[in-house]
């Protein structure tokens, strides 16, 4: 049993981002890529309302406000950017979309 | 109580979220994406931000996941297999498994924070007047812009789906 200090939340927030990282570089599939930069931008919210509770502040709260926000808008240009681009190319796979690469 | 919630929503936002990565099927990875949503939300409401919470779950469950599933099932992904390690340069190799080391002993040898008392800190985040209160006043410019922001993602988003009639020879 791990006791709720803000050490114990500054770990999770950190795995989760890590597990988040692990994914993005890890699989092929770009709409699962996605969903582990999600999985990111949740865990640093975690670090932020984690911060906030135990500093007696309000600053982070609001910030994560803004984040949910913007993370809203994000994933509605990015799953657009996404169909767009299936559209084209018949695919999602990240190893097939080379074409700016060389 | 506190201390079993705490555990319990955190095993299972960890548990999730790698659910999230192993996942070979894109529909699964996106329900373990839900399931490390709600594990987080129940650390927020562990924290006193109930708001958050709320939040969390209505905007980032009710409705991203739900786009991600919508699209997951519109494009018919599928399931993708992970590089093999053999494939990975060794610098790489060497680089990546050097970090981990060094964070696992910073990890526990130093970094421990002094955790403040609970009990003393006010827990202003449960209160919603004071979320109303930093928004309107504080960071009432903040709020402008993010205003701006939507509209314009929406309008991106408009230009980015729509097929235009005659535009073909600029594509």
């Amino acid at each position: 049993m791990i006791a709720p200090t803000l050490n114990a939340y500054l770990a999770i927030s950190v795995l989760l981002f890590a597990i988040g990282l692990i994914g993005v570089l890890v699989r092929r599939n770009v709409l699962v890529i996605f969903m582990c930069l999600e999985l990111m931008l949740v865990a640093s919210t975690v670090a932020l309302v984690a911060f906030s509770r135990f500093n007696g502040t309000m600053d982070g709260n609001v910030f994560v406000f803004f984040i949910l926000t913007v993370a809203a808008a994000e994933v509605a240009v990015g799953l657009a950017i996404i169909v767009a681009l299936f559209r084209k190319r018949q695919t999602t796979a990240v190893n097939e979309l080379n074409t700016l690469k060389n | 109580m506190a201390d079993v919630l705490f555990n319990v929503f955190a095993l299972l936002t960890v548990i999730a979220a790698a659910g999230v990565v192993l996942n070979r099927n894109a529909v699964n990875a996106s329900m373990c994406l839900l399931l490390s949503l709600v594990g987080v939300a129940g650390l927020f409401v562990a924290l006193d931000a109930y708001l958050l919470a709320f939040l969390l779950l209505l905007v980032y469950a009710g409705a991203i996941v739900a786009l991600f599933l919508f699209i997951v099932m519109l494009l018919d992904a599928k399931g993708d297999v992970p590089a093999p390690i053999h494939k990975i340069p060794l610098l790489a190799r060497i680089m990546a498994f050097a970090l981990v080391t060094v964070g696992l002993i910073s990890f526990f040898t130093r970094g421990r924070i002094v955790s403040p008392d609970l009990a003393t800190t006010p827990a202003l985040g449960s209160s919603l007047k004071l979320y109303a209160y930093q928004l309107f006043t504080i960071y009432l410019l903040p709020v402008q812009i993010l205003g701006f922001l939507l509209l314009i993602a929406m309008l991106g988003v408009i230009v980015l789906s729509k097929k235009f009639e005659g535009m073909d020879d600029i594509k």
